[in-house]
């Protein structure tokens, strides 16, 4: 067991590491760097930036150095817990992140949780009382959930609530809590906000879920040892939840590994329409003006919570099922 | 993106059909050839074969946009800005005679908003096979024929808008069939890409083994565990702004595969592996073929149809990733027409609440999704006839 987990371990850690260098290959490669997309912008204000200063501010950045200098710069000031400077915001990009990272990982936490806790009970339905209504239903939901990509299916309730409820759904935090300092209330405040866009998030993955729980259990179902609990006199409910569950349970929980990236990613993009503080609409931004410190740090970032959620992931798997512990060790 | 992933099941319900005598169906089943197995097997999935004749027609309007189109998608005209989808009226009295009305812009005095009214006195009849814009059908054929149209040398307050018109007064309809054309080949040409990379890589992983199917393994794992929009809205961001719009259709195409070939490389690495040690490749190897004889003329017709249909499970990923960069202003720009294009104008809830039409364009997308899932589910069953 622990020989897996390490191997998952270093797996991880080599993963982190492409995305370090993924994320900075993709900010290096834009033509012009920060101080061109600068002095365009100063440009359009009217001022004019003179050659000494661009220099100046090339320097200041060591934007001239070579590539791999300039990556190795970035990964020494990252493991002293230093992110750089945003070019845009003038600030550190730290602190220009700041909650909005926070905010992701709940959002992507709530969107997770509510796919299992979906999930696992609709799935169960489906396969003992499989060709029934609910059955059905839970089909054609789950067929929706799957082809509607999420930025529409955000865009479509945000218009409902709008024509329906003359509502705006979107937001966190409602607005007198929108600038408060951090209280039970503003919590509980995020908590009632988070269901509808973790719905949206998660429904790809839940209709998924479903499907894959409901075939797997639906493939125990026709095995002897289920006629032998039940001719054993035990409980419906008993039969089916202490033993066929538990198998199928298997395959079900190895798939989260790819549920997660599938979260995040979407969370961007879910955040962007919806106007969620989160990440997402700063990464636009942040891509748009070529900071590249900035970027760069949310797309690391964004990738190393995923890793660490699929490895936390791969550690719960080993955990519930035997048979991969006694393999590996 | 990763792939929706679903599991039909209609194809394993029984068939209602009466059976003729067994021997006789058995003996059909022993001769008929590995394409025709699979045939039947694809038509019992009734679903998949609905939505193999959508798909067909997707690709009939990729072939025949400009046909089917009625105006210049790129024309724009202040004058009918946001105009609302018209209603068609089928009969004229009794008689068959499709028209639709005029209409008469006004601005609404208190909100200076844009306002139509249609106008029953005037009939703008719907012609057949009317004249309209010049264009080359299915590229070769100079024509200017389309499909609907107006009589020609009306004022510009009689014309047709079937899904209406977006902001620069561009009629929507139009614009839908464009996009269509650029969305679905972009998947397809994607798809194409991905297939290459899947089939070499995956097919070096399933067929060698050992060292180089330990390192593609290692690299799948990597790739699939880094959410992807994040890299492709980089990567996006990164292509110049002065570039045309072929050579950003091509680069979107080529980023969204480079992510995109992992599923593809699974299932033709997993196809090789089953495959190595059966007895007609061990005789090909025994006879002296060539490997690459081996590879290309032994395995892969055997499992092309599993190839087929792991690329149209690809499929939907693409549009979608499409569509969602092109959404974000990442992907294609205008002048491109893509889906994602015409939906950038849907970003804005006011907007939307005021012009709902301008939310039509997600409905081919859903539908070309569903269609292709269930084309592939139908056609991941077919693929292995000999299976219960």
């Amino acid at each position: 067991m622990l020989t897996y987990i390490g191997r998952r371990a270093v797996l991880a850690l080599f993963t982190v590491w492409a995305i370090s260098v993924l994320a900075f290959v993709i900010i290096q490669l834009p033509p012009g760097d920060y101080v061109t997309s600068y002095i365009a912008q100063m440009a359009s204000m009217g001022s004019v930036v003179t050659d000494e200063e661009a220099q100046n501010l090339r320097i200041q950045y060591g934007l001239g150095q070579p590539m791999y200098v300039q990556y190795l710069k970035w990964m020494r000031q990252i493991v002293q817990g230093n992110f750089g400077m945003s070019m845009e915001w003038q600030r550190p990009v730290t602190e220009v992140i700041g909650e909005r990272l926070w905010l992701t990982v709940a959002l992507s936490v709530a969107a997770l949780i509510l796919t299992w806790t979906l999930a696992l009970p609709i799935g169960i339905y489906s396969a003992v009382r499989q060709y029934s209504v609910g059955d059905y239903l839970a089909t054609f939901v789950g067929f929706i959930g799957l082809a509607v990509p999420n930025f529409l299916l955000a865009l479509v309730i945000l218009y409902l609530g709008f024509v329906l409820f003359n509502a705006h759904i979107g937001g966190l935090f409602s607005p007198e809590m929108q600038d408060a300092p951090w209280s039970a209330a503003k919590v509980w405040d995020l908590l009632t906000h988070l269901p509808i866009p973790a719905l949206i998030l998660g429904l790809a993955g839940t209709a998924q879920q479903i499907r894959i729980m409901r075939a797997n259990l639906l493939d125990e179902l026709r095995k002897p040892y289920v006629v032998t609990a039940r001719s054993k006199g035990l409980s419906e409910a008993r039969v089916i939840v202490k033993y066929p569950v538990r198998v199928a349970l298997n395959p079900f929980a190895s798939t989260i590994g790819y549920t997660l990236p599938y979260i995040v990613s979407g969370s961007i993009i879910v955040s962007l329409v919806l106007g969620l503080p989160t990440v997402g609409p700063l990464l636009l931004k942040a891509l748009i003006a070529q900071d590249m410190f900035l970027a760069g740090t949310i797309v690391l970032l964004l990738g190393v919570m995923t890793v660490v959620g699929t490895l936390v992931s791969d550690i719960l798997l080993v955990w519930i099922d035997p048979r991969i512990r006694l393999e590996e060790t | 993106m990763a792939t929706p992933d679903v599991v039909l099941d209609p194809a394993r319900a029984p068939a209602r059909e009466p059976e003729p005598s067994v021997t006789a169906r058995e003996q059909r089943i022993f001769v008929a050839s590995q394409w025709q197995l699979m045939w039947w097997r694809f038509r019992r999935h009734r679903v998949a074969v609905a939505s193999a004749i959508v798909v067909a027609g997707f690709y009939l309007v990729v072939l025949g946009a400009d046909f089917l189109a009625y105006a210049d998608p790129n024309a724009s005209e202040a004058q009918r800005s946001l105009m609302p989808p018209q209603r068609v009226y089928w009969f004229d009295g009794w008689r068959f005679s499709p028209h639709v009305h005029g209409f008469k812009g006004a601005r609404d005095p208190q909100t200076f908003k844009r306002v139509y009214v249609a106008d029953p006195t005037q009939k703008v009849r719907l012609r057949f096979f009317a004249e309209g814009f010049e264009y080359y059908f299915l590229g070769l054929i100079p024509t200017n024929r389309h499909l609907i149209g107006v009589d020609p040398g009306l004022d510009a307050a009689k014309t047709i808008f079937l899904l209406g018109t977006d902001v620069q007064g561009r009629d929507l309809w139009s614009r839908l069939m464009f996009a269509t054309r650029i969305s679905l080949t972009i998947g397809l040409l994607g798809v194409a890409v991905s297939l290459v990379l899947g089939v070499i890589l995956g097919g070096i992983s399933g067929f060698y083994g050992g060292m180089a199917d330990t390192v593609i393994q290692r690299v799948i794992e990597i790739l699939r565990s880094i959410p992807t929009i994040p890299l492709w809205m980089g990567l996006a961001a990164a292509l110049p702004r002065e570039w045309s719009v072929l050579q950003v259709y091509f680069a979107i195409t080529v980023i969204i595969s480079l992510l995109g070939w992992t599923e593809l490389a699974r299932v033709v690495r997993g196809r090789f592996l089953a495959m190595r040690e059966e007895d007609f490749v061990v005789s090909a190897r025994l006879v002296g073929c060539s490997q690459m004889r081996t590879i290309f003329v032994h395995m892969v017709p055997s499992f092309m149809s599993h190839i087929i249909a792991a690329t149209t499970l690809a499929l939907p990923a693409m549009i979608i990733s499409e569509t969602a960069l092109s959404f974000l202003g990442l992907g294609l720009r205008p002048p491109a027409i893509s889906w994602g294009v015409l939906l950038q104008q849907a970003q804005n809830v006011q907007t939307v609440a005021i012009s709902p039409w301008l939310m039509l364009p997600a409905v081919p997308v859903i539908l070309a999704v569903m269609a292709f899932n269930f084309l592939g589910d139908g056609l991941r069953d077919a693929a292995d006839p000999y299976s219960r």
